[in-house]
């Protein structure tokens, strides 16, 4: 895939994008162009609507400022796409290859999962305008209680709905033991339907016995004109910060004029650098020679040693900085 | 049992939010001595506490050293830390504030200068009232700045407002109130659930009480 894109297409979808600074440059005929900060908008555009479903997945590296580390990065992500007439077991699907994902990086990880029409029938029942829902949103990605309460109070909203949402917002538990206590919560039909979609999905991933790792998390707010249905996100223990993002994105999707549903996450592999052991040493085997030693005898040390899967370095002089596991001195007078 | 690591910002609000701490079935009697430690620990009762300087609280947090922590509503909202914010303690209750000499009057005509050590806060109140203005980014004595001429106005936290009368200065408008909150890492919050919503429920209950402090 190209690693360019018409700086256009992000400027159209800005809030899409994890961060606001899209590395750019000028064509050769003048035009804008952007380092790609994300592949899953240029998936979209480059996709046609079709019979059957477009199921891709990538493997390549976005583009981002970052204000930490010096300047531009470049960051290796993996994801996957699935796009077209969705149904129960296309969505369920990503969501198991999710789990699975998850599974490979981490025994121990946690998936949570959230369903906007959820949250969003919620915030329809209680009549809340823009501002109120932004800050709304905001307090419940916070996880912030009182902000939540104090909110609501200010702006005069129903104490029944402030309270579900604070209860909501807190809510963090296995899918079965969280299902009455949501039943109880269900205001109008939106949230009713997003709530038998979840419990549908919870089915799924529980008969393929990856349950363990589950539970619903409603404090993960996406853009809702961009995400649709339900959003999840992927941690392990040891990280501070997620390391597989993904959702269902129908909004998206219609904005840029294809019709259907679509689905997919991305594995953030930059974070998983900090799992993997400290370096091994720099070789198992460093062979010292001189002139006494033939290049065939040499060649056929080596030779031996890599067959054997060992790595080898073949040096006159011990180099400085260089860890070994062993000492092969084939010198005159060497050991 | 799982260790919870606890951030404490360092001064007299960090040792009053220890002693809520302590009411409430986190003691660590290593913390009350006097001595160099740098980290406290009480395997009994699962926590480990340290001191930071508290504008390093968020950082701790968000970065997963600390699982929890206590900050200020103001260094919360000049840092932006990505954690949950779990209860209001009560404590540290003080108000941020736009002060300046008691005879200054902002005409509005020309580009206010701000000296704060608040940047992102004095620059999002003014930007909501559409007012131009200039920041001075200090780390002190803030008081200083409308005295020398080195800015119009200041924008900091006011305890009792002492400070400013005796040095003529007086708050022309309050931005929001302030308290020291509970924070916790989005990230810990879900692999060490129990134990931090436990802490976070008896922290909350302690405070409604009127506990400890």
């Amino acid at each position: 895939m190209s690693k360019f894109e018409e700086y256009d297409l992000y400027v159209r979808n800005r809030s899409f994008l994890a961060s606001d600074h899209i590395l750019t440059f000028t064509d050769l005929d003048g035009k804008l162009m952007a380092l790609k900060p994300d592949v899953t908008l240029s998936i979209l555009k480059n996709g046609r609507d079709g019979p059957g479903l477009q199921k891709v997945y990538y493997n390549e590296n976005v583009y981002r400022t970052s204000p930490t580390a010096s300047g531009c990065r470049e960051i290796p992500q993996a994801g996957l796409e699935c796009i077209g007439a969705l149904d129960a077991y296309a969505e369920g699907e990503v969501l198991l290859l999710a789990a699975k994902s998850l599974e490979v990086i981490s025994g121990e990880y946690l998936l949570d999962l959230s369903h906007l029409g959820f949250v969003a029938g919620l915030l329809e029942q209680m009549n809340a305008d823009e501002e109120a829902r932004r800050q709304l949103l905001r307090a419940m990605s916070e996880k912030n209680a009182p902000a939540l309460a104090q909110l609501a109070a200010q702006r005069g909203l129903p104490a029944q709905g402030a309270e579900a949402l604070c209860e909501l917002a807190l809510l963090y538990a296995r899918p079965l033991e969280a299902m009455d206590r949501l039943r109880g919560m269900v205001q109008n039909r939106r949230m009713e339907k997003a709530l038998e979609e979840l419990e549908a999905l919870c089915d799924l991933l529980e008969s393929q016995g990856l349950a363990e790792g589950l539970r619903l998390d409603f404090s993960i707010v996406n853009d809702m004109n961009y995400y649709s249905g339900v959003i999840f996100r992927g941690f392990v223990p040891g990280l501070a910060s997620g390391v597989l993002a993904g959702g269902r994105y129908d909004h998206m999707l219609h904005r840029m004029g294809r019709a259907g549903g679509a689905v997919g996450f991305a594995v953030y592999l930059d974070e998983l650098e900090r799992l993997a052991p400290p370096a091994r040493p720099g070789v198992d085997t460093l062979v010292l020679y001189d002139d006494t030693v033939s290049p065939r005898t040499l060649a056929a040390l080596t030779g031996g040693i890599t067959a054997r899967g060992g790595t080898v370095r073949a040096e006159r002089e011990v180099p400085a900085d260089l860890t070994y596991r062993q000492l092969r001195d084939l010198r005159k007078g060497g050991a | 049992m799982e260790m919870i690591n606890i951030a404490l910002p360092k001064g007299r609000l960090g040792e009053s939010v220890y002693a809520m701490f302590k009411a409430v079935g986190y003691a660590c009697p290593a913390i009350e001595e006097e001595n160099r430690k740098l980290v406290f620990e009480n395997p009994a009762a699962g926590v480990r506490y340290f001191w930071v300087k508290p504008s390093d609280v968020p950082i701790y947090v968000q970065r997963g050293a600390a699982d929890v922590g206590v900050a200020g509503k103001d260094i919360l909202l000049e840092h932006g830390p990505d954690v949950y914010e779990l209860a209001d303690l009560g404590v540290g209750r003080c108000r941020m504030c736009v002060a300046a000499k008691a005879d200054f009057q902002d005409d509005g005509a020309r580009t206010l200068r701000v000296a704060t050590k608040f940047s992102r806060i004095a620059r999002g109140y003014y930007a909501s009232l559409s007012r131009d203005i200039d920041v001075i980014p200090l780390n002190g004595s803030i008081e200083l700045a409308p005295l020398l001429g080195l800015s119009d106005v200041i924008v900091d936290i006011v305890e009792t407002g002492r400070t400013l009368a005796e040095n003529g200065l007086e708050v022309k408008a309050e931005i929001l109130p302030v308290s020291a909150r509970l924070i916790a890492n989005k990230v810990s919050y879900k692999f060490k659930n129990q134990a931090i919503r436990q802490m976070a429920l008896r922290m909350a209950e302690n405070k409604q009480q009127g506990g400890a402090l």
